[in-house]
């Protein structure tokens, strides 16, 4: 394998293959970096920028920077950190997340992220923006108050389902997401339960209906675990 | 089928036609719609896009990002103020307001009858002969009160706005200083035939030896970006001009297009011939939709005098033209990538770099973006050799800058000087007495104090893409950074959260400061939100539009200071406001429901 490299992160090496970007091989190498809008199933979309790290002193995101051979990559620092703190109140403030009522709560990465980086509270004036609910469709559920705008479902809907169902629309914070079809309504889309933009979003944004509270809050993914140490696992499982 | 639904589809038909239903062309086409119907119709939407096979998501994301394009009628006039902060200290707020009044409209609303719409509007780049407006897209500069009440009159006698008085609509140039390009006179054809005696290899060089970099912002050397285009794989190559030109108080790219254009698009045909594109793109900023008559025009000048077309010159392999893309009011658009995204007919959100746009760009071929101004340069270098070049400016400078002199000064206007140039130079000529300070380079530049006025404009003192807002010794230096957070907050394209979400928090803090409730607290949290917008942006927008906060926090203390409130702190939201809708319930309105200090969203300036 002459393509195996290694870089650096937080002061210890990690190999990756030619091609990686840094958070792909760090989540290899089973060390977490923070992120909200990656999925290892799609193309990266670099727009959370949750995943910042200094690569060789300079900013850049996790996910979108290729690995390269001898790179000094910062993740975990107090500055990095307080930075990622920020990024999570604002996208707290930014929508309506009320987790206690939640049916994601505990699955929700967001929330997961908020309780890993120590976010004790949202610090900003929240923006209480009226974003009525989608329950048109018969087996899902969309709530825009929790959307974090990450494009995933839109990615998902784009290049698995091939139905380009999702699109993110509007300019700075009118920036919303927009289904398919004249009305604007999922029940009038070709969406399906089985799509698999109905299975990625990373919040409480896009449910399956009649399933809610199956498995009860305490005994959820990062309830267990918190989500650090979950990528831990998760990695050592694939081995 | 009603009536208008009828209309709608053979406006509809004629319009895909003439774009040859291409859905590269859906901006065009939307702002082709909104022309005709002051709005892009609801039912528009589901129709583009069957016919150009895109999502009817993807429309609608293009719909809603441009700031020209809206979903409800607009007036049939629709009047927008430029509203930068050159325009504020030329008095357009009350030009604004005398408007509104005589007209019987509102901010942002539309008149009854639907005849007029009055909003404002970022920067239209007429800083140095405003306060400027824009009626149905087209420019009116030197706004006065007496001009106010001549357009009010206009408009009420419902007279087309092409038979309006023509003074109305007078651009100067207004070139103060003019030097190596500015001076020069230039015969069509005459650089693009040096260069071919020359062949394309030994041009390159030329380039290189001349050392030019580019006039958009960043200084990346222009040979070398060529030369990656034109040895990137691809079957196509393209050349795009930067036309967007949307950095507040800056205008010169305006004043090339206008009075230069043949040396422009004359640089736009020695890069093709360099790297091997055969089609060019102006993507010129909607504000300037005044210039394009006049472009196409030249445009086909050109073409008979051969410097378009095929075998131009009796070079057999080198064929070229150029195609005219209009922007919609999208100050992003002019990052590279973001400006492809929108050549594309896409939402101007910027691309993930690499890949750089040299080696996949405008549909995804290797694409060479090259700012106004630089290419005009390009035909100084053809015709006169880059060691001549050379011999303007700095080492790392080579050449003229051309700047944007605006604000507080005797002789605003265009200034050509050779890089090196010092600021106090610059604040000399253009009769600048007592400047207090100045912003270079644009909202998202530096601000300078008279300390500083002794460095040198050039990439490795002051950098800049050529903007100079001057400001006098009696203005106050928090309402120009207020001003420019309310930009960043309209212009920021919400891809990416610190930028997306900062804008708006930076300008609510400012709004809070202005109104009088500010704190030491607030200070320290725009300085935060600044590193973190500055670190974590996906592009140079977020990344800068803290600076001038930061800037004039630091150099302008004062002027923050004594806006703030006598406390440590102050809740955010208005206690008393908030208890508005319990009093409703309640049907109490007693002295007892209400709390003492009365609430500071009352008291906030609205605009
Ligand atoms: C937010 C933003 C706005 C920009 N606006 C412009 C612009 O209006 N005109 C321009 O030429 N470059 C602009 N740029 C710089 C371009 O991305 C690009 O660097 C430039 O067009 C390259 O041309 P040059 O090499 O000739 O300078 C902007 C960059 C950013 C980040
Ligand atoms: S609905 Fe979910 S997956 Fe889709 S953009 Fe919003 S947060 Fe992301
Ligand atoms: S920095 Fe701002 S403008 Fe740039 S991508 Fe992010 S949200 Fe868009
Ligand atoms: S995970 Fe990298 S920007 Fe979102
Ligand atoms: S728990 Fe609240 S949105 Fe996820």
């Amino acid at each position: 394998m002459s393509d195996d490299a290694t870089f650096m992160l937080d002061g210890r090496p990690i190999r990756f293959v030619a091609g990686q970007s840094i958070l792909e091989a760090a989540t290899a190498a089973g060390t977490f970096i923070p992120n909200l809008c990656h999925h290892p199933e799609f193309k990266p979309h670099g727009s959370c920028k949750l995943c910042t790290v200094k690569v060789n002193g300079r900013a850049s995101s996790a996910c979108t920077t290729r690995a390269r051979a001898g790179q000094e990559v910062a993740s975990d620092t107090p500055e990095l950190n307080r930075h990622r703190r920020t990024l999570l109140q604002m996208l707290f403030v930014e929508g309506n997340h009320f987790c206690p009522g939640c049916e994601k709560s505990g699955n929700c990465r967001l929330q997961a992220l908020a309780y890993d980086l120590e976010m004790l509270n949202p610090h900003y004036e929240h923006f209480y923006p009226p974003r009525p609910i989608d329950a048109s469709h018969p087996d899902v559920l969309i709530d825009f108050n929790r959307c974090i705008l990450c494009a995933l479902c839109v990615r998902a809907s784009r290049d698995v389902d091939g139905k380009s169902v999702f699109a993110l629309a509007g300019r700075g914070t009118a920036q919303h997401l927009v289904v398919d079809c004249p009305s604007g309504k999922l029940g009038d889309s070709d969406f399906a339960m089985t799509d698999k933009a109905a299975a990625v979003c990373p919040v409480g944004a896009i449910l399956p209906k009649r399933v809610g509270f199956s498995v009860p809050i305490g005994e959820r993914t990062f309830d267990v675990e918190p989500i650090s140490a979950h990528a831990a696992h998760a990695a050592e499982t694939r081995g | 089928m009603t009536t208008n639904e009828a209309a709608l589809d053979t406006v509809l038909a004629d319009l895909l036609a003439r774009h040859g239903r291409d859905p590269g062309r859906l901006l065009q086409i939307l702002l082709d719609v909104q022309a005709r119907f002051a709005r892009v119709p609801p039912e528009a939407v589901p129709k583009l896009a069957a016919a150009l096979c895109l999502p009817i998501g993807e429309v609608e994301s293009t719909v809603e990002f441009y700031s020209f394009l809206s979903r409800t009628s607009v007036g049939e006039y629709r009047v927008l103020f430029s509203d930068n902060i050159t325009d504020r200290m030329l008095g357009n707020l009350t030009i604004f307001d005398h408007m509104a009044k005589r007209l019987g409209v509102r901010a942002g609303e539309v008149s009854d009858d639907g005849l007029v719409s009055l909003d404002t509007t970022s920067c239209t780049g007429m800083c140095d002969q405003g306060p400027a407006i824009l009626v149905n897209g087209i420019a009116v500069t030197r706004m006065t009160l007496r001009r106010a009440d001549q357009v009010c009159e206009l408009i009420r006698s419902r007279v087309p706005v092409a038979e309006w008085p023509a003074d109305f609509f007078r651009v100067d140039h207004n070139i103060r200083r003019a030097d190596m390009l500015l001076a020069a006179d230039f015969t069509p054809g005459s650089a693009l035939k040096a260069a071919i005696g020359l062949g394309r290899d030994r041009f390159l060089e030329e380039m290189r030896i001349s050392n030019l970099r580019g006039r958009g912002g960043a200084g990346f050397t222009t040979a070398v970006k060529w030369e990656a285009a034109r040895n990137a794989a691809g079957d196509e190559r393209y050349i795009v001009c930067n036309a967007d030109e949307g950095e507040p108080g800056t205008f010169k790219d305006r004043v090339l297009l206008q009075y230069y254009p043949e040396r422009v698009f004359e640089g736009m045909a020695l890069a093709a011939y360099v790297i091997g594109a055969r089609h060019g793109l102006l993507y010129l900023r909607g504000e300037y939709l005044y210039l394009r008559p006049r472009l196409e025009e030249k445009l086909t000048e050109l073409r008979a005098l051969g410097v378009l077309g095929r075998s131009i010159f009796g070079v057999d392999d080198f064929a070229f033209d150029i195609e005219i893309h209009m922007g919609a009011g999208a100050y992003v658009c002019g990052e590279e990538t973001a400006l492809i995204e929108s050549l594309e007919g896409k939402a101007g959100r910027p691309r993930i770099r690499p890949p750089f746009p040299v080696t996949s760009g405008y549909r995804g071929r290797p694409t060479v973006v090259n700012n106004v101004e630089t290419l005009a340069k390009v035909s100084e270098i053809a015709l006169n050799g880059g060691a001549w070049y050379r011999g303007y400016g700095t080492r790392q400078s080579t050449g003229t800058k051309i700047l944007s002199v605006s604000g507080d000064c005797a002789r605003p206007g265009i200034y050509e000087y050779p890089f090196g140039v010092r600021i106090s130079q610059v604040l000399e000529d253009c009769g600048a007495r007592r400047p207090r300070a100045v912003q270079i380079s644009g909202a998202s530049g530096q601000c300078l104090t008279p300390r500083e006025f002794g460095r040198r404009i050039a990439f490795e003192d002051v950098p800049t893409a050529g903007a100079l807002m001057i400001f006098g010794d009696h203005r106050d230096m928090f309402e120009v950074a207020l001003n420019f957070a309310r930009f960043f907050r309209h212009e920021s394209c919400g891809f990416c959260t610190p930028c997306r979400v900062g804008t708006t928090i930076q300008a609510k803090i400012m709004d809070k400061i202005a109104a009088g409730h500010g704190t030491q607290y607030e200070m320290n949290e725009l300085e935060h939100l600044h590193e973190v917008m500055r670190t974590a942006s996906h592009c140079g927008l977020g990344q800068t539009a803290g600076q001038a906060i930061a800037d004039t926090i630091t150099e302008f203390r004062g002027d923050y200071e004594k806006r703030l409130a006598r406390k440590d702190f102050e809740p955010a939201f208005d206690l008393d406001a908030a208890l508005d809708r319990a009093r409703d319930i309640t049907g109490r309105d007693d002295a007892d429901s209400r709390l003492v200090d009365e609430g500071w969203h009352a008291r906030e300036t609205t605009r």
